[in-house]
């Protein structure tokens, strides 16, 4: 170690570094900028029409006339309690259900793999889930189907609401069928940071159950870290729009979706209650994630008398293994509800009661190949533009991290999870009145960063772990053999972790094809893909056809995914081949 | 003073009380026999001690007894307490206290909700249960630390509340899988005494595993060597 040549190095090394970092210290700011400007400059520009001030449209007083008009407008208090519910619900069911689940499947061998058997329903987007559980719970879906005639005697669809029912409770279904997925992931991400076997194993030698010491044991040291994602969904499901759409109630709908009709309405006067709306929904979320917090607290309070009582009697597990079971019935929905619509887009005909078509064609899939065509290159290069640049800003945040040695702390996970926490409609309509006054609404590049805004987070979030536990040590042997940072980058780095790398970049991909509201603002309605075309169609179109886009929205994440995961495979396969 | 405190705080009689016993316990990895045949009974206060180098199976053959063995390593033979075996029980049925390296104190809960987590739950009643962790602390030199975050507590005093913690789910047997290991020698020798004082006190069989000869002449009892 004292090798004067080696100290030489070192320091050569670090004059690199200094050199270098110029350009790179600026990308957590540039990173950051990229998504909280437009959502910031969204809010305001939300925010003032909701007082009535839009000058593109007239509106220069100041005034509670929106407010008035929103309160006065016909449903607004059921929309209002159906929003609220609604979201509540899907977040407290799939909480429980996500914690119940890993209480239950803690430990098992295979929920080693539990992140590839995630996979396909986390990357398929909201609107294809939707659309098949729409099939699925409709009178005339695969479920009356399966037991009519013989068991209900219906020769006809009978007429009852589901999907659309006031209560919301296909709506709630839906949510909870894609967010307990996405909680499972986060919670077996946490795992890795407790001694969860080591405290497991001393809570049994003490006596209690495994589903009952994960919930006594493990839960509590992890919440810290699932915290975020759970205030992510609940945010989510208040304000979500494309499923609210397919399957949530229609008057009146949820408080987003009659924010989005009133953007959409041809009489522009109706963008002043349409603000009101959003920013009310805003209000919303932020009031329910303070109650969630409250919620937290008697929540502990009553978890630490449950701990200090001692009990070991197991009825914990039952409630947890009830979630388990529960758990995989919903993820066997979610299954079912792409297979069903892929069955539709090779449907000749299906007639009601029967469970399966008549006959199988590729007719649909010819007729609708024209059509399909510019969708489908939107779809990618949209989601491959906003994945590159992504992967560009977060790959040099890393870097710079790496360089520094100064990782970016709580408070930055929190700004990372803004464009998650903010409901998308309380800034996406003051983000287009910038983008129209700009002259940039409807541009490719206006839409690839409104994705941006959401692929970012996602992609970060993915890759930093992998990236802060890399050995340190292959950098410092590569440094010491000559090499400068960039090559330490590019060719010790990015080729180690490549897997993570092209998972991330799948994440992100998924993250992108499933857009349907910042497509639709960004791109002022003009910019189609195959989401913001599946959801408009979603709502009467032929169900053969609704069937090609949900099968093709599910199919291209879930490729993107297979391929981050055959790369890797491949390439070391072929390397070994080369040895021998 | 009702029943089911009687049953946590008084021995059985000595005729249920027959100890530890292994009968033809055998443990592989793959192709590779740690232990080929070990029988062996240690009687209620009684402190047997089993030595070898790290990687001869010791911390297996413990994890056997308590049940939670990786299902990587192979193993059969009876392991019985008091005349019952529960080699097909879980862990958690088992009432096996085992003490580690780590004290694997919960970090969430403070020194008193520790200790309260290995009560028995038949201990009623939040004035009842108070009163028992108080008792254990002040037998662990302790007193008032119930409210204190196990993380500001000395290396020392964080073994302690461990040891007070298994003995008060009141375990019919005590494992020790080198707990004196990390402590430096003055506080080795200290928690030693603690340990078998406690231990043997409650009339509880204890196998301890470890490769410092100074553990087992501690000990005073039956010393055994696994060749590996």
């Amino acid at each position: 170690m004292d090798d004067p040549h080696h100290g030489r190095v070192g320091a050569a090394v670090h004059e690199v570094t200094r050199a270098r970092g110029g350009v790179l210290r600026l990308a957590p700011a540039l990173t950051v900028a990229v998504f909280l400007l437009p959502i910031g400059a969204g809010l305001i520009g939300t925010a003032l029409p909701a007082f009535g001030y839009l000058p593109a449209i007239g509106g220069r007083a100041f005034g509670i006339a929106p407010w008035r008009e929103l309160f006065a407008s016909p449903g607004i208090a059921t929309a209002v309690r159906t929003t609220v519910v609604t979201g509540i619900a899907a977040t407290l069911v799939s909480v429980a259900l996500a914690l119940g689940f890993c209480a239950v499947a803690h430990g098992r061998r295979w929920t080693r793999r539990i992140g590839g058997m995630l996979a396909p329903i986390l990357a398929t987007p909201h609107a294809a889930v939707a659309i098949g559980f729409a099939f699925v719970v409709a009178p005339s879906g695969w479920i009356a189907r399966a037991l009519s005639p013989w068991l209900t005697g219906w020769a006809l669809p009978p007429d009852i609401a589901t999907v659309g029912h006031a209560s919301g409770w296909p709506l709630v279904l839906c949510l909870v069928a894609k967010e307990t997925p996405y909680l499972i992931l986060m919670i077996a991400g946490a795992l890795h940071q407790v001694p969860a076997a080591r405290h497991l194993g001393i809570a049994r030698m003490l006596g209690y159950g495994v589903t009952e010491a994960w919930l006594k044991v493990i839960l509590p040291q992890i919440y810290p870290q699932i915290r975020l994602p759970i205030l992510a969904v609940l945010a989510f499901s208040l304000s979500v729009v494309d499923v609210a759409l397919i399957l949530g109630p229609s008057n009146p709908p949820t408080l987003a979706v009659l924010a989005v009709r009133w953007f959409g309405d041809a009489d522009i006067a109706n963008y002043f209650p349409g603000a009101a709306a959003a920013c009310l929904l805003f209000a919303i979320v932020v009031g329910a994630m303070m109650a969630w917090v409250a919620l937290e607290h008697a929540g502990e309070a009553v978890g630490r008398r449950w701990i200090a009582r001692g009990t070991r009697s197991g009825a914990a597990s039952i409630g947890a293994r009830a979630a388990f079971a529960m758990t995989i019935a919903l993820c066997a929905g979610s299954a079912l509800a792409i297979v069903g619509m892929s069955i539709w887009s090779f449907a000749a005909q299906w007639r009601f009661p029967d469970a399966l078509p008549g006959s199988l064609t590729l007719g649909n899939w010819s007729r609708l190949w024209a059509s399909l065509a510019v969708p489908v290159a939107t779809t990618l290069a949209l989601a491959l533009a906003a994945t590159l640049i992504a992967l560009l800003l977060v790959v040099c945040c890393l870097e710079n991290e790496s360089r520094t040695h100064r990782r970016a702390g709580d408070r930055a996970l929190w700004i990372l999870y803004v464009p998650l926490l903010v409901p998308q409609i309380a800034f996406l309509f003051g983000a287009q009145v910038l983008l129209v006054s700009t002259g940039l609404d409807g541009t490719f590049g206006a839409v690839v960063w409104a994705h941006l805004i959401f692929v970012l987070p996602y992609l970060f979030l993915s890759l930093a772990d992998p990236w802060r536990a890399l050995d340190p040590r292959y950098a410092r042997s590569a440094t010491s053999l000559g090499a400068t940072p960039l090559e330490l980058l590019l060719r010790i780095k990015l080729p180690l972790l490549m897997g993570p790398v092209l998972i991330a970049c799948a994440v992100a991909f998924a993250v992108s094809v499933g857009q349907y509201l910042p497509t639709l603002f960004a791109g002022s309605g003009r910019v189609a893909t195959l989401t913001t075309d599946a959801v408009t169609l979603s709502a009467g179109a032929d169900r053969r056809v609704i069937g090609v886009y949900a099968l093709l929205q599910a199919a291209l994440p879930c490729c993107a995914y297979l391929l981050a995961v055959a790369l890797p495979a491949w390439r070391m396969a072929h390397r070994r081949a080369r040895w021998t | 003073m009702s029943g089911s405190m009687r049953r946590t705080s008084v021995p059985p009689g000595p005729e249920a009380r027959a100890g530890l016993t292994l009968r033809g316990v055998r443990i592989a990895i793959r192709a590779h026999v740690l232990i080929p045949a070990l029988d062996l009974d240690i009687g209620p206060g009684e402190c047997v001690t089993i030595m070898g180098r790290s990687g001869a199976g010791k911390s297996t053959l413990l994890a056997y007894i308590a049940g939670t063995m990786e299902p990587a390593f192979s193993a059969a033979g009876q392991v019985a307490i008091d005349g019952v075996d529960v080699t097909g029980l879980a862990p958690e049925q088992r009432r096996i206290g085992i003490l580690f390296q780590d004290d694997l104190l919960f970090p969430h809960l403070s020194v008193g909700e520790n200790l309260a987590f290995g009560l028995p739950a038949s201990l009623r009643g939040i004035p009842a249960r108070r009163e028992a962790v108080e008792r254990a602390l002040a037998e662990a030199e302790l007193a008032g630390f119930a409210r204190r975050d196990p993380a500001t507590l000395s290396g020392g005093q964080r073994a302690r509340v461990a040891l007070m913690r298994t003995l008060l789910a009141a375990p019919r047997a005590l494992l020790l899988d080198e707990p004196f290991n990390k402590l430096d020698a003055q506080l080795r020798h200290d928690f030693r005494r603690f340990v078998f004082d406690h231990a043997t006190e409650r009339g509880l069989p204890i196998l301890l595993v470890t490769h410092d000869v100074a553990d087992a002449t501690a000990a005073g009892g039956r010393t055994m060597t696994l060749e590996a």
